[in-house]
């Protein structure tokens, strides 16, 4: 059990959970409903945590690997948007390392939690920096409900829990040559079926590539998430740490990223590679400029529940996060640079 | 040629017992997949997933009806023709599902984006196309039509050689980036035609004479 050291000094009592609170976002959620979608999940879980130190694990689809609580900063802006049900932020996964269909990664993800991990953070910094699993968590934690938008026109509402990329970065001290940050998932057909055939996880190159230019990736908004609904994140959502970039679309957000480089030229970025006409290397959400092979004018909001209980509901620009993003693409013409 | 049957055993109550089969096994999947959906038991998007369900029954119902006539000759069992019609008929029903889903769910009866879709997205277009070829043959394979339609008939149920190629181009067309799976339903079509080139050769010569003339 990790527990966050206490003589950080970044951190101030405000920065403290109060129990009270704690308390009361657990009812919020039970009044909200969740408590029925979590509980779906309470026996499988069980199951898993059983099978723990067990002789060979089937590869259980329902047994997910143990995630541990996390001590963080609960979030402010709880603002009446229906959160998106864990069971579904958990088990509706683009994570083509782990199978190219939704369904696949909660599947062959189940036992992949990312420890032993190593993230190394480089190029144009002053102090290049290691980090080991236990060291994801040592800076303050806050959660960040975000809207995600996928490029596929569906949309959801995640507790994320995490902190600022750009207090890593700082802690890594960025040259003033840097122009761009270049992301990297992990490349271990061992544990990522997908990356083992090309018949599996086909269709895009591995290791999966991402890229943000710097004021983008030293923006308040943009995240590295370590966990989701105020667990570790499970291996599906890209454990055990993961960029989120809510004014994006989704595929931006690079799971289980063990190298982040500073660099003074746009890197190279895997849909975009794999489809240049249709995914750009800024991929901000936007309703006016649609996907060649469909509309990105609304999108499909999932929250819980069967057939019929989503919402069409109209793409707002930026994802919602104009009001904090639009100053960095003053003058670009986003058309061109979709 | 070589046949694990002698010409003709099957009986007219196999047949029987056979389409019977066939139907409870298609009804079963077309109903339960949205049973299924309606509870929240299929997938994390019970929409993706329905959508995916009802396209790919169709598609695979469509070349597994333009497997029945090889069949049929390979193992000389005249009576496995029965099976094409319930075949076809229940592809277009998978489709007509497919579609309604689409309509229903997931754009939500916004009809000013659906009529948008099918006009500026080819591959919704190319899936539309498909999706009325299948219907009409649907309707034009009730016994009373068959016998009106008389040789008409057989020259507008060879359209479904298209039909199942356009559903082909619009699977591969609606993916992001996986196209083994589709690739290999094409592929699979291209067999099932190449079973019957001197059909489709003939059918085409006589096209291009046609048009000569």
């Amino acid at each position: 059990m990790l527990i966050r050291s206490k003589n950080n000094g970044a951190l101030t009592e405000s920065h403290v959970t109060d129990e009270q609170v704690y308390r009361q976002r657990r009812q919020l959620l039970k009044q909200l409903g969740f408590v029925g979608a979590s509980s779906l999940l309470a026996a499988p879980a069980q199951a898993g945590l059983l099978n723990w130190f067990g002789k060979d694990d089937e590869p259980s689809s329902s047994g997910d690997a143990v995630r541990r609580a996390l001590d963080y900063t609960a979030a402010d802006n709880r603002d009446g948007e229906v959160l998106t049900s864990e069971a579904k932020v958990t088990s509706y996964n683009n994570f083509y390392e782990f199978g190219t269909a939704k369904g696949n990664p909660k599947v062959y993800a189940s036992q992949f939690t990312g420890d032993p991990w190593r993230l190394d953070i480089g190029g144009l910094v002053d102090k290049p920096l290691t980090l080991g699993y236990e060291d994801l968590f040592q800076l303050p934690l806050e959660e960040r409900i975000y809207r995600l938008r996928c490029v596929e026109a569906w949309s959801m509402v995640v507790p994320w829990v995490g902190f600022p990329l750009s207090t890593l970065l700082r802690r890594a001290g960025v040259s003033s040559s840097a122009k761009y940050v270049a992301f990297q998932t992990l490349f271990d057909p061992e544990q990522m079926p997908g990356q083992r055939t090309p018949f599996f996880g086909q269709g895009i190159r591995f290791p999966y590539v991402e890229g943000l230019r710097i004021d983008e990736a030293m923006h308040p908004l943009t995240l590295l998430a370590v966990g989701v609904y105020g667990k570790t994140l499970p291996g599906q959502n890209g454990a055990p740490i993961r960029l989120v970039v809510p004014w994006k679309y989704g595929f931006k957000s690079i799971k289980s990223i063990v190298k982040i480089d500073l660099v003074d030229q746009q890197p190279p970025t895997t849909w975009n590679i794999s489809a240049p006409g249709e995914y750009g290397f800024y991929a901000n959400v936007n309703p006016k400029v649609d996907h060649p092979r469909w509309s990105q004018a609304s999108e499909r909001r999932i929250t819980k529940g069967g057939l019929g209980s989503d919402e069409r509901i109209p793409t707002q620009m930026f994802n919602g996060y104009a009001e904090d993003v639009a100053s960095l693409y003053q003058g670009m013409d986003l058309r061109q640079n979709y | 040629m070589l046949s694990v049957l002698p010409p003709n055993t099957l009986t007219r109550g196999h047949a029987t017992v056979l389409r019977l089969c066939l139907h409870i096994v298609c009804c079963y999947w077309l109903v339960s997949a949205y049973w299924l959906a309606l509870n929240d038991a299929i997938g994390g998007d019970p929409v993706e997933s329905l959508l995916h369900f009802y396209g790919l029954g169709a598609l695979r119902l469509l070349l597994l009806s333009l497997l029945v006539t090889p069949l049929v000759r390979y193992l000389r069992q005249s009576r496995l023709m029965f099976l094409r019609r319930p075949l076809g008929l229940y592809s277009a029903a998978y489709a007509t599902a497919h579609i309604a889903v689409y309509v229903v769910y997931e754009l939500q009866f916004d009809w000013s984006q659906i009529f948008a879709e099918l006009i500026e997205r080819p591959y919704i277009t190319v899936g539309f196309v498909a999706w009325l070829i299948l219907v009409v043959l649907a309707v034009t394979s009730l016994p009373r039509l068959v016998r009106i339609l008389g040789k008409r008939w057989k020259q507008l149920h060879n359209t479904v050689y298209l039909c199942a190629l356009l559903g082909c181009v619009h699977f591969i067309w609606s993916v992001k980036a996986d196209i083994v799976e589709p690739g290999l339903y094409l592929f699979m079509l291209a067999v099932l035609l190449f079973l019957r080139k001197e059909k489709l050769l003939r059918y085409w010569g006589r096209g291009r004479e046609y048009r000569r003339r």
